[in-house]
């Protein structure tokens, strides 16, 4: 293996020498930025390649509208909240659902069937899954709405704030950091999309996409493709993470996502209003989007005073450039997503980059 | 599993002081617990001590599910507090038990978690000598928790603390880690792994006497429990002032448990332990020390995982990965949340 790594490592070098000015490959993919942190890749690297973390952690990509949205919705006494857990810590305006909870209206779930069962246990209570995630999470998504219509489970509905990358990364290009030379694209979200999902990038922006999987190993070699093909002046899309990506992606997943979804404008934090990167339920299922079943309308949100997420999720800021970092802000008393998150931008910074200040 | 619904519980009563808890003192946890029945029941046990240097300590344990893969509560409960006693340089010798049970649980796994301890302290070479027992209302307690209280002889042999660590001493880790830690969450969320993973659950009393028996140089030892290696290590940096750096390459993992944690987004160095210790030890005994361990079932993969440095800015936990970075190891914050994708 360190044969490999020594070779993939002497072509980023080669290349940022040929480059002549630093390379700025942007991960897209939350599993990746903790991979990168805790296998230590970055101090294996040449000074002139940064890596930048881009909008890739499901949790800090979540506008505070949405945030706020459930805070309201976990006040109500006929309501469970059903999330994924890193949702629970997350501030809004007034706390979290950690701290604002009455302390048994909020169920930690590890899959979105959980939440349904949940509702089928409480047929009482109105049950809202907090339907977080991209690509990757919403065919689980689909999978319960399909399940809930099915067996009529009338008491169950999910708030939808999946996301799509491709408009994201377009967002980026378009005008928020077109400073990004290529993309390491997300291994999990290509599962499902496919890497021909990134061909509108390549096709439009002229930027090498290249998806890898989470072993440092293929990390390297996807940044090594990168380099390669920033020295040769090419703009492809590939895979070097085959075994579990193919070219046009897990067409059953797809299919879900296109039965229960389709594709609406909606807000990132940091990145604002992005076109057609949301996915919002289809209109026969209706009755089971709690934005409708409660007459939200979604409206963007102040971000909290002096939190810099948003320039950390552009890859604008590294996360100790944001003076709340590690003093106000840290993963005990996180101030914005990106430190609540365990695939947080600024978690990972804290936890595996820094040493403590002496205090 | 059906359940008989109309199998013995404990009822609240059984906690009152009264003929319920008379009765269940003698005819389910003594005849359990003790090898011959007590011809009196006193308030408090009395010690003969071959030494006036002891060691005391006390834990409560609370687990869920009570009954795991490579073990119980019951189980927990008596090596935990054995492993305190090991690391802090004692050889166990009595220990308390007090139960706090919810009304409602049924006697007959009562009854199997008493059988567990029984075991585990005959084989830990630990007498149970005073006990307790109270109930409360259903919903007050979930199911069962345990107290035990231990003394242990410090043993002659033992100069143990932080202030003996020096720079150049080694690390010493006495095998896998992560197992009891990844177990409890995979069981308790149903995950499934194609390999069952086990708790490392075990008593190292006996493991950890024979090294202090054989070896001068040990200088300091701690189970890797709660906050695993990750926390072991940094509170030994946080009080020596000194910093550690480890190799990744050394430390053994269990794969399977490696990939459970991968699954859930883990840092398995933040996972709880409890059958395993960190020792600090002097640079010319380290290998040594290795060899003893390895002679025993639990030490089989111990190795040396690193060494303690002078402090160049401040103190700090690094460890060299895999692939020849670096990164900082922190002292984890809290129970980690699994990731949503």
């Amino acid at each position: 293996m360190l044969d490999r790594i020594y070779k993939a490592q002497n072509l980023i070098s080669e290349a940022c020498k040929k480059q002549g000015r630093a390379i700025n490959i942007m991960e897209v993919c939350g599993t990746h930025t903790v991979a990168i942190f805790r296998s230590g890749i970055r101090a294996t690297l040449p000074e002139g390649l940064n890596l930048l973390s881009g909008p890739g952690c499901p949790v800090c990509v979540t506008d505070q509208s949405y945030i706020d949205t459930v805070l309201e919705l976990a006040d109500k006494s006929d309501v469970l909240i059903a999330t994924y857990g890193d949702m629970i810590r997350v501030p809004g305006h007034g706390g979290s659902l950690e701290t604002r909870q009455p302390a048994n209206n909020v169920k930690v779930v590890f899959s979105s069937q959980d939440a349904i069962q949940i509702a089928k246990d409480n047929s009482d209570k109105t049950v809202i899954f907090l339907a977080v995630g991209f690509e990757t999470t919403a065919p689980a998504t689909g999978v319960i709405v399909m399940q809930a219509a099915r067996e009529k489970i009338e008491n169950f509905c999910i708030l939808s704030g999946h996301k799509l990358v491709v408009p994201a990364m377009r967002a980026l290009l378009s005008g928020k950091n077109d400073k990004i030379d290529a993309f390491l694209c997300p291994g999990h979200v290509s599962v499902i999309i496919g890497y021909g999902a990134y061909e509108e990038i390549v096709r439009d922006f002229k930027r090498p996409c290249v998806v890898a999987g989470f072993e440092p190993i293929q990390i390297i070699e996807g940044l090594a493709e990168i380099c390669h093909q920033l020295v040769e002046g090419a703009a492809e899309t590939k895979s070097i993470y085959k075994a579990a990506v193919t070219e046009k992606g897990n067409l059953k997943a797809q299919q879900i996502i296109s039965e229960c979804f389709e594709a609406a404008d909606g807000y990132w934090r940091g990145l604002g209003k992005i076109d057609k990167s949301t996915l919002k339920l289809k209109d026969k299922y209706s009755r089971f989007d709690a934005y409708q079943r409660y007459n939200i309308t979604e409206t963007p949100h102040a971000e909290l005073e002096g939190c810099r997420c948003g320039e950390v999720l552009c890859g604008l800021i590294r996360p100790p450039e944001c003076s709340l970092f590690g003093k106000k802000c840290t993963p005990q008393s996180p101030v914005g997503p990106c430190m609540v998150s365990s695939e947080g931008t600024c978690a990972a910074y804290y936890k595996y980059g820094t040493r403590r200040k002496k205090s | 599993m059906m359940r008989n619904t109309d199998a013995p519980k404990i009822l609240l009563a059984h906690g009152d002081g009264g003929l319920l808890s008379d009765e269940l003192i003698r005819k389910t946890i003594l005849p359990h617990l003790a090898k011959e029945m007590p011809s009196e029941l006193n308030d408090a046990a009395r010690l003969e001590l071959s030494s006036k240097s002891i060691c005391f300590t006390t834990d409560s344990y609370v687990v869920k599910p009570l009954f795991f893969n490579g073990g119980d509560i019951g189980k927990l409960a008596v090596c935990g507090t054995v492993n305190d006693l090991a690391v802090s340089g004692a050889r166990p010798l009595a220990l308390s038990l007090s139960f706090i049970i919810e009304t409602g649980l049924e006697i007959e796994l009562f009854e199997k978690i008493l059988e567990s301890i029984k075991k585990t302290a005959e084989e830990n070479e630990i007498s149970i000598v005073t006990g307790d027992t109270k109930t409360v209302e259903a919903g007050s307690a979930d199911k069962i928790f345990i107290n035990t209280a231990g003394i242990g002889i410090r043993m002659d042999e033992a100069d143990l603390g932080f202030s003996k660590i020096r720079a150049g001493d080694k690390v010493l880790l006495s095998g896998t880690i992560g197992d009891h830690g990844m177990t409890i969450i995979s069981q308790r969320e149903g995950i499934k792994f194609e390999t069952e993973m086990n708790s490392d659950c075990a008593g190292i009393a006996k493991l950890t006497c024979k090294l202090l028996e054989s070896i001068k140089g040990i200088k300091f030892m701690r189970d890797p429990t709660r906050g695993g290696l990750a926390a072991t290590l940094n509170e030994i940096s946080k009080q020596t002032g000194l910093s550690i750096e480890i190799d990744q390459n050394l430390i053994p993992i269990n794969p399977t448990v490696q990939a459970a944690a991968d699954v859930l987004g883990l840092d398995v160095l933040g996972v709880a332990n409890e059958g395993k210790f960190v020792a600090i030890v002097s640079a010319e005994s380290a290998d040594d020390c290795v060899k003893i361990c390895r002679q025993h079932p639990l030490g089989k993969v111990a190795s040396i995982i690193g060494t303690i440095l002078e402090t160049q800015d401040v103190p700090a936990v690094e460890m060299i990965t895999k692939i020849g970075g670096r990164r900082i190891v922190q002292m984890p914050y809290g129970l980690e949340l699994p990731r949503i994708c």
